[in-house]
Formats: structure tokens, sequence, C-alpha cells
């Protein structure tokens, strides 16, 4: 099964985002923050990531570069999944290695839909 | 509702669009229609039926038409014929019309304009190929309204993210307010929009390449597709490409067109050897 590690500081968005994917077929975990987050990633890296940006402890964006940086660490698909929702955030996240883009509020097509543009599902 | 009111509306919306609505689709009709009485002042849905009965208002009629016929469109909706059309009919038709330089596409039912605009992003793609080239995108539909939005390609947040590669988004829109997004000059101006009908007069005139018909048919009874697919069939060109949604066939329905094999949803005219 694949496996996708939720990163978002508020655990309803963690809870409607896992009910999301775990009903397309992945796997959940979840994390609060970049830090908790890249954690998780030194011990197992997930098939794919959905990031919020700004979180406490480390944010999404220096996430998205350290697991960047990790060995293996361009492999996970990474989707952010933020309130930043102007031209200039999407740049600088394509630009750190994100693969798509989600602009909160988001819902089950948006997910599905971006899932299927990556070809991962 | 009561049930003679319903049949009015019914009726009504089949004679202008073709739409077939089932009484299981009551609530459906309903739920579109509050806001079309409260747009005409009018208190109840059954004053509506009323009204329409006694005088037969144009403006109202039409409004009640478009209600029940708008959908709901995505960018890349479904994704697989898009990337039939780019990866094996575009490059077909840029081999075939190599002397001619002219390409005419066709979105029937457009709706807000998605499926048009899309075509034309893959045309954008592929435009190192296409130069010199005349690409026409036409997007018909039956709703002003919608004809109207279309023109403006101005989408929400919700709306462009709703199928579309973020990279798309970044390349072809341009962000003109903190939730509104609009299409680029440079595609919006590869596509027209017009009003049109499937009932009557498509909007269009032949020779057309691909058409684009997807997740209409679906709503139509059996002698109006049969019917419509053969005006399709008459402005079509002969080694044209007939889309229609996953849904669709033209299997029992249309002896004009046939299954291209493997290609879900891909038609071409019943004498054409393609591939």
């Amino acid at each position: 099964m694949k496996t996708c590690l939720i990163v978002d500081d508020s655990r309803v968005i963690r809870k409607v985002a896992r009910q999301i994917l775990e009903a397309i077929g992945y796997a959940c975990e979840e994390a609060d923050n970049g830090q908790t987050a890249l954690e998780a990633c030194k011990a197992k890296l997930p098939d794919l990531v959905l990031l919020d940006w700004n979180m406490p402890v480390m944010n999404g964006l220096d996430f998205l570069q350290a697991i960047r940086q990790m060995p293996g660490g361009d492999t996970p698909n990474v989707i952010f999944c933020t309130t930043e929702n102007d031209l200039a955030h999407i740049q600088e996240a394509l630009g750190a290695g994100a693969n798509e883009y989600i602009m909160k509020p988001f819902d089950a097509d948006i997910i599905r839909g971006k899932l299927e543009q990556l070809g991962i599902i | 509702m009561k049930s003679e009111d319903f049949e009015l509306f019914a009726t009504l919306v089949k004679q202008r669009s073709g739409l077939v609505l089932t009484p299981d689709k009551a609530y459906l009709l309903e739920s579109r229609l509050f806001p079309v009485a409260r747009k005409h002042n009018i208190k109840s849905l059954e004053d509506m039926a009323q009204i329409v009965r006694a005088r037969r208002e144009e403006v109202l009629m039409v409004d009640i038409t478009e209600a029940m016929t708008t959908n709901e469109s995505f960018f890349f909706r479904d994704q697989k014929p898009f990337a039939l059309f780019q990866r094996t009919i575009l490059p077909y038709l840029i081999d075939k019309r190599a002397n001619r330089k002219h390409i005419r596409i066709w979105s029937a039912a457009a709706s807000s304009g998605q499926e048009a605009y899309s075509l034309a992003m893959i045309c954008s793609e592929a435009a190192t190929k296409l130069q010199g080239w005349k690409v026409d995108i036409i997007g018909t539909d039956l709703s002003k309204e919608m004809i109207a939005r279309a023109k403006t390609g101005t989408y929400s947040q919700f709306e462009v993210q709703r199928g579309l590669p973020v990279t798309h988004l970044v390349k072809y829109f341009q962000q003109i307010s903190g939730d509104k997004w609009q299409i680029k000059d440079n595609i919006r101006q590869m596509v027209q929009f017009r009003e049109g009908n499937l009932l009557s007069d498509f909007g269009i005139e032949g020779p057309i390449d691909v058409v684009f018909c997807r997740n209409v048919l679906i709503y139509f009874d059996l002698p109006t597709k049969t019917r419509v697919l053969g005006l399709i069939a008459d402005i079509m060109q002969k080694d044209g490409f007939l889309l229609l949604g996953g849904a669709e066939t033209v299997l029992g329905v249309s002896d004009r067109f046939k299954i291209v094999s493997g290609e879900h949803g891909l038609y071409v005219d019943v004498n054409n050897n393609y591939p």
C-alpha cells in the first residue's frame, strides 16, 4: 500500500486529509510540523507528502528543502496544501521541488485530481 | 412540487435543450429553479408555473432552461481525452493537414469554457509544430450566461485547482485578485465562444476536424442522440475525430460513427480507415 505523510499543524485538516487519502488507498501517517515530519522521513520515506506551509518549529518550505537534500529525498511526491494562495508562493514552492500545489480550502476532487496528474492514483 | 408543474418545466426544458428530466430529478429542478423565481420576483415555483402557462415569457423560459442545463466543468476533465488529443489526434492532424495548415476544433456544450481552454493550452504546448498554422478552437453553449463567463476566462481559486496542473496555472493564468485567476490573453485569443443549441443551429459551421461533445448526449433521449450525432457527422471532416464522454457511446445510437479500437471515447466516421 502506498504511504502518505500528512504534515499540518491543524488536527482538523490532518483528519480531513486522512479521510480523503485513505479512501483513495493511501496508508497515512501524520506530523504537526516540519521537524517531526523530517524525523519521520529519516526513519522511512513515504510515497507522498501533503505539506502545509506555515507551521511552528519548522515550516513547510524548510522541510521541503531539507527532504530534497536527503538520500532518496527526491523520490516522494510533495504536494503543498496551504492558505498561501499567491503566485509568488507557488513559484517558490515549485522552485524548491514541490510536485504540486493546493490552495486551501480543498476537497476530495482537488486532491484526487492532483494525484491523477502526478500519475500516483 | 406538483406533478403537473414538474411536467410543465420538464417539457419546456426538453423542447428547448433536449435535456430529459425524469421525476427523480424533481429535487434538482426545485433547487435550480428557486433562484430563477427569486430573480423574477416570483413567490413560488407554483406561481412560476402559472406564469409560464399564462404568458410564456421568453426571458423567463430562457432562464429556466439555462438553470437546468448549466453543468460543472473542470479543466482537463477526465484527463484521458486530452492526453489522446495531445499525443495522438493533434500529431495526426499536423501530418494530415500539412498543406492547408488549418485545424478546426469544436467544444460542444462548452459551459464556462474549461474544455476549450484546456485544448488551447495543449495547442500552445505544440506551438513550435503549429507555427504558421491557423488553429480555430470554438466553444458553443446554449447558455448566454455561460458564454459570457467563458469569454472572460476568469475562474475562482477552486475552479483552477480542479484538473489543472499547477505548472499550467503558473504558465497560462494571471492572478487578478486573491481568489480570482484569468487565462492569459494569448490563450484567450485562441478560443472563440458562441451561443449554439445542439437541437437546432449548432452555432458553428463545418468542416470540423475534432469534436469534443462530452457528457452531453447522456442527458438526451435516444432519438435526440441519433439526430445530434447525425448532424455532427454532417459537419465533421471524413477523417476527423469525435470524442464522447466515458458513459456515452454511438453503439445502437448512430451508424455514422465507429469506435476506435483501444481508445475509449474516441470515434471516427464509419467509412474512415483510421488508424
